[in-house]
C-alpha cells in the first residue's frame, strides 16, 4: 500500500525545484575543485547554502566573474515554473508560465499508467510480428539509421481539461489544460520500417505495447496513421525523456496521446482491433443515452487564454492576451478572442510559425480598465471546425464522457484583478 | 525503391465504420535498408501476451470462480475490496443499470465489452506492484471470480481458452464508433 494509493497527493511534495537547486550548488562545488583559478573566485563570491545560486547572487553582476560553463545546463535558479505531480499517474503543463509554442522537456506533461520504467537503451528492442512477411526485430540503432524525421507536433491526453465536464474544477490553465504539450519529436517515419519488415495486405489494425509496468497497449488502424506516425527516439534535440518513453516511442499527430505508445517494444498486426482494457474500459466516451463512442482517436481544435488565466492578478492599462490553439485535424486558421463573455469575437494575431497538429500561439492586446469582465478565445481550423461553446458541447455529449472537453474556456476577471475559471 | 502508399483516409473516415480492413495498399517488404534482423521464436513467445475476442492468444489452463475467490482475497482486495466494489483503486463488480444515470458506474460487469479484455488486462497490468506474475491457472480463476461476482456466470463453470471467448458480456452491444464530427456548426 504505497504511493499510488495516495490518488492526490499534495502538488510538489516532491520537492523538484530545492533539487535542482541543490544540484546546481554541486555542480559548483565539484568545478571550484577541478577548475583552479577560475573556481576559487567562484567560491569567494557565493557563499555555500543550501538554496544555492540566488542567494549568492551579486548586487552588481558586471563587477563579479560569473559562473564557469557546465555539462548540461539548468535553468536560473529564480525560476520556479513546474509541472504539478497530480497524482500518481500524472503531471500538468505549467502553461500558464509558457512562451512561445514548445515545451520544455522537462515540463511536458506526464501520463504513465505504472510508472515510469527504467530502460537501457543498448538492451532495448522493438518486435514487429502478426501479419507480416516475416517477423522482425530491430535494436535502437537500428532505427536510428534509418532515415530520419523531424517535425513539431503537440500531444495532449484525452482526459485533458476532464474536469471541466461537471463545472469549474480547475483553477490554474495548468489544472484546466495541462496534459498538452509540444515538442519537436525525431525518429523514424512508421511506413518506413514496416516497408523494411513486410505487411500482409490483409492487415488493418495494429497492435502498439510499451515495455512498462502497465505493458500499455492500443489497438491502431494502419491506414489513417501510415502517413504521419512515427517511431520516435528524441524529442527537442536529444533523447527522449525517461516519461516520455525513453528510448523509444510512437507519435502519431493529432492522436489522443495514449496512442502514442511509450517505451515502444512491440507491433503486432492484425486483421482487427485487439479491444484491450485501455480501448474499451477506459479511453472510451460514455454517453447521455448509456452508450459509449469507441476510438474517438483524433484531438478536435481547442484554444485557451494562457495569460492572464486563472490564478494570476493583472493590472489596470496595457494588457497582452495570450494563448495557445491546436487542432488534431490540422493547421489553425483562425482564433477570436472575447473580453465581454462571448458577446462579441476579435480577430487575434497567430505567431508563426502555425504548423498542422501542433500548439499555435495567439496574440491579443488589450487595454483593462478595471471592469469585471470573461475572457474567452475559440479557434476554427482548417478543415473548417470551431471550437465549441460549453453548452453546446454538453447538449451533444452531456457530462458522463470523461474525455475529449474542448469547449470554449472562460477566465473571469474580478474588479481587483484576480482571474478565476469560471463556465460563462 | 519506395512504394507510394494511397491511403484512403478520407473514405474510410467518412464511412465512419471503425477503420475495418479497407482495400487500401500496404507497405510491401523490401528489406531496402538491411536493418534488423529476422525475430526468434523465443523473443516472439516472451512477449506475445496479448489476447483477442477471438480467443487467440490465451494459454492452456483454467480456473473456477470458487479457486478465484482465494486468490482475489489475497492478491487483489487490499486495492480493490474484499468484494471488488470497495476500492481504494477500480470497481471492479456490480453497477449494472447505471450507465445511462447521472453517476455512472463503469465496472467489468456494467461496461467491459468482451469477457477475453479480462484475461489479457489482469495478466499483463495485474497485481498492480507485482504485473505478470499470476500462472495463467491463477488467472483464469481470478476472471472466473470476477465474471461470477458480476452475475455474469455460474460459480462453477470452468473458465479456460475455450469457454472465455463465449462469454457474452452484458455492455457488448454497447459501443459505437466515432460520428464525429457532432458538434452542430454555428
Ligand atoms: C496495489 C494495488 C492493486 C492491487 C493489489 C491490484 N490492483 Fe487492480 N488496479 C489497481 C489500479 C491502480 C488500477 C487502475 C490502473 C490504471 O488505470 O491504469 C487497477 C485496475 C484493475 C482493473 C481494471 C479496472 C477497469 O475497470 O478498467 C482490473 C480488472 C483489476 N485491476 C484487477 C485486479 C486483480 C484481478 C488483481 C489481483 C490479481 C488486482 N487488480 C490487484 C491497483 C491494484
Amino acid at each position: 500500500m504505497t504511493k499510488y494509493l495516495q490518488e492526490e497527493r499534495p502538488s510538489g511534495d516532491d520537492g523538484r525545484p530545492d533539487a535542482e537547486g541543490e544540484s546546481l550548488l554541486n555542480r559548483r562545488g565539484l568545478l571550484a575543485g577541478a577548475a583552479g583559478l577560475v573556481g576559487a573566485m567562484l567560491m569567494g563570491s557565493v557563499t555555500p547554502s543550501a538554496e544555492a545560486s540566488t542567494e549568492g547572487s551579486p548586487e552588481d553582476p558586471t563587477r563579479v566573474p560569473g559562473a564557469a560553463p557546465t555539462a548540461y545546463g539548468q535553468r536560473s535558479a529564480f525560476e520556479k515554473s513546474a509541472r504539478i505531480p497530480r497524482s500518481w499517474w500524472s503531471s500538468l503543463t505549467p502553461l500558464q508560465d509558457s512562451h512561445g509554442i514548445l515545451t520544455p522537456s522537462a515540463l511536458h506533461f506526464e501520463r504513465h499508467h505504472n510508472g515510469v520504467p527504467t530502460i537501457q537503451p543498448t538492451r532495448h528492442r522493438l518486435l514487429i510480428h502478426g501479419m507480416v512477411d516475416q517477423p522482425w526485430t530491430f535494436i535502437l540503432d537500428d532505427l536510428k539509421r534509418f532515415p530520419s524525421v523531424s517535425r513539431l507536433a503537440f500531444i495532449e491526453c484525452s482526459g485533458n481539461s476532464g474536469s471541466e465536464w461537471r463545472g469549474p474544477a480547475g483553477q490554474t490553465a495548468q489544472q484546466t489544460h495541462g496534459l498538452t504539450s509540444t515538442s519537436e519529436w525525431t525518429g523514424v517515419a512508421l511506413k518506413t520500417v514496416l516497408q523494411e519488415v513486410g505487411v500482409n495486405p490483409d492487415a488493418s489494425w495494429m497492435l502498439a505495447e510499451g515495455s512498462d509496468a502497465a505493458a500499455m497497449t492500443r489497438s491502431l488502424p494502419l491506414a489513417p496513421i501510415l502517413e504521419e506516425a512515427m517511431l520516435c527516439y528524441a524529442q527537442n534535440g536529444e533523447p527522449l525523456r525517461p516519461e516520455q518513453g525513453y528510448p523509444l516511442r510512437l507519435l502519431i499527430p493529432g492522436w489522443e496521446g495514449n496512442t502514442c505508445i511509450k517505451w515502444l517494444r512491440r507491433l503486432k498486426l492484425g486483421r482487427a482491433p485487439f479491444m484491450t482494457r485501455e480501448e474499451t474500459s477506459q479511453y472510451t466516451d460514455l454517453m447521455p443515452d448509456g452508450t459509449a463512442r469507441q476510438f474517438t482517436m483524433v484531438m478536435d481544435a481547442k484554444s485557451v487564454i494562457t495569460s492572464p488565466s486563472g490564478g494570476q492578478h493583472i493590472q489596470p492599462g496595457f494588457v497582452e492576451i495570450r494563448g495557445l490553439a491546436w487542432s488534431g485535424r490540422g493547421r489553425i486558421t483562425l482564433v477570436e478572442v472575447s473580453t465581454d463573455g462571448g458577446r462579441s469575437w476579435q480577430q487575434a494575431t497567430l505567431q508563426e510559425p502555425i504548423l498542422p497538429k501542433c500548439h499555435t500561439r495567439f496574440h491579443f492586446p488589450w487595454q483593462w480598465n478595471g471592469e469585471d469582465v470573461i475572457l474567452q478565445s475559440r479557434c476554427l481550423d482548417d478543415t473548417g471546425y470551431r471550437q465549441p461553446d460549453r453548452a453546446t458541447l454538453v447538449a451533444v455529449r452531456g457530462i458522463n464522457s470523461v474525455y475529449h472537453y474542448n469547449a470554449i474556456q472562460s477566465w473571469h476577471i474580478a474588479a481587483d484583478g484576480k482571474v478565476s475559471n469560471v463556465h460563462a | 525503391m519506395r512504394n507510394i502508399l494511397t491511403v484512403g483516409l478520407t473514405t474510410i473516415l467518412s464511412a465512419g465504420i471503425l477503420w475495418a480492413s479497407s482495400p487500401t495498399d500496404r507497405p510491401e517488404r523490401t528489406h531496402g535498408y538491411g536493418l534488423g534482423r529476422p525475430a526468434t521464436d523465443q523473443e516472439i513467445w516472451a512477449w506475445n501476451i496479448d489476447v483477442a475476442p477471438t480467443g487467440e492468444g490465451l494459454p492452456a489452463g483454467q480456473g473456477t470462480a470458487k479457486q478465484g475467490a482465494a486468490i482475489f482475497a489475497a492478491r487483489c482486495a487490499t486495492c480493490h475490496g474484499p468484494t471488488g466494489q470497495e476500492g481504494p483503486m477500480d470497481r471492479l463488480v456490480g453497477g449494472a443499470g447505471t450507465l445511462a444515470s447521472q453517476h455512472p458506474v463503469k465496472t467489468i460487469g456494467s461496461y467491459w465489452p468482451f469477457a477475453t479484455t479480462l484475461y489479457d488486462y489482469v495478466h499483463r497490468a495485474m497485481p498492480f506492484p507485482a504485473p505478470q506474475s499470476l500462472l495463467p491457472d491463477e488467472v483464469y480463476s481470478v476472471v472466473a471470480w470476477l465474471l461470477y461476482r458480476n452475475g455474469i456466470i455460474a460459480e462453477d463453470v470452468v473458465v479456460d481458452a475455450h469457454s472465455l471467448p463465449g462469454i457474452s458480456m452484458p455492455n457488448r452491444q454497447g459501443f459505437l464508433p466515432d460520428p464525429r464530427p457532432d458538434i452542430p456548426k454555428p
